[in-house]
């Protein structure tokens, strides 16, 4: 193993209570506070404990943002990235246009490892680590809850509807990552020190070749029907009086 | 005319519930022709099963040896050879359909739509973003292959009363070997199904232990629930993975749902927005539960719960 990549997302935190703009041309993100992607922190977890379990493989994060995403890469550098490439965009690229990227990144990086989040908690798509995958031409792991690496190949267990799922795969392969694979490191205050010496390369679509593909065109956004506030009962002779009557019990 | 492929899930004896969802959405488009595919070693009875779907006009059976299990990588690959005669290929939001059509989409060089929710046109759909707490209406380019996963939670099962033309069908798709089934483990229950359930029994990190969430299997199994977990039950080992509901477990669409001392963070509540009747249970009564929940009553689970199964008996 000499190399992972990781692909790391800037997105509202997840604490945050978004709210769509009242012309409906999207949510406010003004001032609003963004973060890594939860999964795709697991993600990078995973990469730098197999790295520290003595493989001792170069992690590469890579990012496609706009310029404030380096603040995002430079959190993946403080926890433990060697080295970041930011490719730098205005506007939120569709997941095709985005594993076109990551797979244009791959060709020159050639990292027998990728990890990504299964989703990122924004688009909700779950759709870049399939594509990148499919693109590269190479083995997928959605949804990953275990990660054995050996002898040129990764068994992993994915959390699948059923239960769990457990395949093998050869490496090179695309990775993407559920809540449960680990639980992501704090980054310690020395540690964000040593990140700033860290390389962080930004480049451009361009400079890929990659065109930017505009293939879906989102009309309107809107906030969801809200549900009513019901009735609170005092005990559970009423609880169950109200579903009777309901007829649900 | 929509020609609409839906990628048939099954477990090589039944066809998957998901699969009726998708059809009741592909029906939503205007004069669509749905078929629906099934990978599989074997899929003779599940073909049976799927061509008596009301709606459906075709079945494909694509039966080899090397699809005996879900592999996305064996599986897009054929699917790509199939979808020049379609205009559409569905899959459900499953844990199956969106590891398969994101690679399907991608070989075919086009985007995807997740989780359709609703139907505007053959080419215009809305969805939801921010674990369903903002919608979007999406248009895509009619001169493509549209790929989309269909939100099972937003349509109601086609019903039976069909008489499709069941296909065999090859495919000279060559596959990668690169990608082999091991196995799985699934702690199958006689309970319903989470999934499908009328009613489901949830419960979270209050429960504390994965001993005390017996309490909930047994007042699930008196009224016939299914049993459902938070994400944090699950973290801590209460209940097991295929139990979570919310956004990144399952989204479910049951006629009652009971939140036994669950929070209710917006990742939970993005798997239940669509129930008939939510009922929370939780000693904090200004739990963010109380909000969304129809009926609502302020205690101690531990109290409750067993009392709950007394009187509904
Ligand atoms: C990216 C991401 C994805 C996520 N996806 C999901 C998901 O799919 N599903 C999900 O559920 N969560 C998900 N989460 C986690 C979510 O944010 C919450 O942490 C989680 O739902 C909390 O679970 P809980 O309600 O069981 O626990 P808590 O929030 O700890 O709530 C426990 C509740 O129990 C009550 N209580 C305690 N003791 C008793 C008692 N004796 N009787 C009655 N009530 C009692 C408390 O008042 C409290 O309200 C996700 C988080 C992230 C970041």
């Amino acid at each position: 193993m000499q190399k992972i990549m990781v692909c790391i997302k800037r997105v509202v935190d997840y604490n945050v209570r978004i709210r769509v703009k009242p012309d409906g041309s999207g949510v406010m993100l003004d001032g609003v506070k963004m973060s890594v992607n939860p999964f795709d922190e697991i993600a990078l977890e995973e990469a730098l404990r197999i790295k520290e379990r003595g493989s001792n493989a170069e992690v590469l994060a890579v990012s496609i943002g706009v310029a404030d995403t380096q603040q995002q890469l430079r959190t993946a550098l403080a926890m433990g990235a060697d080295r970041a490439i930011l490719v730098q965009v205005d506007a939120a690229v569709e997941p095709l246009t985005a594993a076109q990227t990551f797979l244009a990144l791959a060709r020159k990086e050639n990292p027998d490892l990728i990890f990504l989040g299964k989703q990122a908690i924004d688009d909700d798509a779950n759709q870049t680590g399939q594509m990148l995958a499919a693109l590269w031409d190479r083995p997928q792991a959605t949804f990953a809850s275990k990660i054995e690496i050996a002898d040129g190949k990764a068994v992993v267990t994915r959390e699948v509807d059923a239960g769990l799922e457990t395949i093998e795969i050869d490496l090179p392969a695309v990775v993407t990552v559920d809540l449960r694979l680990n639980e992501p490191r704090y980054v310690k205050l020395p540690d964000i020190m040593k990140a700033k010496k860290k390389p962080l390369d930004v480049t451009t679509l361009e400079a890929l070749g990659i065109s930017r593909g505009q293939l879906l065109t989102t009309i309107k956004t809107e906030p969801p029907p809200q549900r009513q506030k019901g009735v609170m009962v005092k005990d559970v002779a009423e609880l169950v009086a109200v579903l009777k009557k309901k007829g649900l019990i | 005319m929509s020609k609409i492929l839906i990628l048939g899930e099954h477990d090589g004896m039944t066809l998957n519930p998901a699969t009726l969802k998708c059809v009741t959405c592909a029906k939503e488009i205007a004069d669509s022709q749905i078929t629906v595919a099934l990978f599989g070693a074997d899929t003779a009875a599940v073909a049976v099963q799927a061509a008596a779907v009301l709606g459906v006009n075709k079945v494909l059976r694509i039966d080899r040896p090397e699809n005996a299990h879900p592999l996305a990588a064996v599986f897009a690959p054929q699917i790509v050879a199939l979808a020049v005669d379609y205009t559409h290929v569905f899959g459900p939001s499953t844990s199956f359909g969106k590891d398969l059509t994101p690679r399907v989409a991608a070989l075919l060089g086009v985007p995807q739509v997740s989780d359709l929710m609703a139907v505007e046109g053959a080419y215009r759909f809305r969805r939801p973003i921010y674990a369903g707490n903002a919608l979007v209406t999406i248009e895509a380019d009619p001169r493509r292959t549209l790929i989309a996963t269909v939100r099972v939670a937003s349509f109601e099962a086609a019903p039976p009363g069909g008489s499709a033309t069941i296909e065999l069908r090859t495919t000279g798709a060559s596959l990668p070997t690169h990608t082999r089934y091991l196995g799985a483990k699934s702690g199958s229950t006689d309970r319903p199904d989470l999934q499908t359930a009328a009613r489901v029994v949830s419960g979270g990190r209050a429960l504390g232990s994965a001993e005390n969430f017996k309490l909930l299997f047994s007042f699930a199994d008196k009224i016939g629930a299914a049993v459902g977990a938070s994400r944090a039950a699950v973290d801590a080992g209460y209940a097991p993975n295929e139990m979570q509901v919310g956004q990144t477990g399952k989204i479910i669409s049951p006629e009652i749902y009971i939140a036994i001392g669950i929070s209710g963070a917006i990742q939970h509540l993005t798997g239940i927005k669509d129930a008939r009747t939510i009922v929370a249970i939780n000693k904090d009564g200004e739990a963010p539960i109380f909000e969304v929940a129809d009926v609502g009553l302020v205690g101690d689970l531990f109290q409750i719960v067993p009392e709950l199964e007394r009187l509904v008996g």
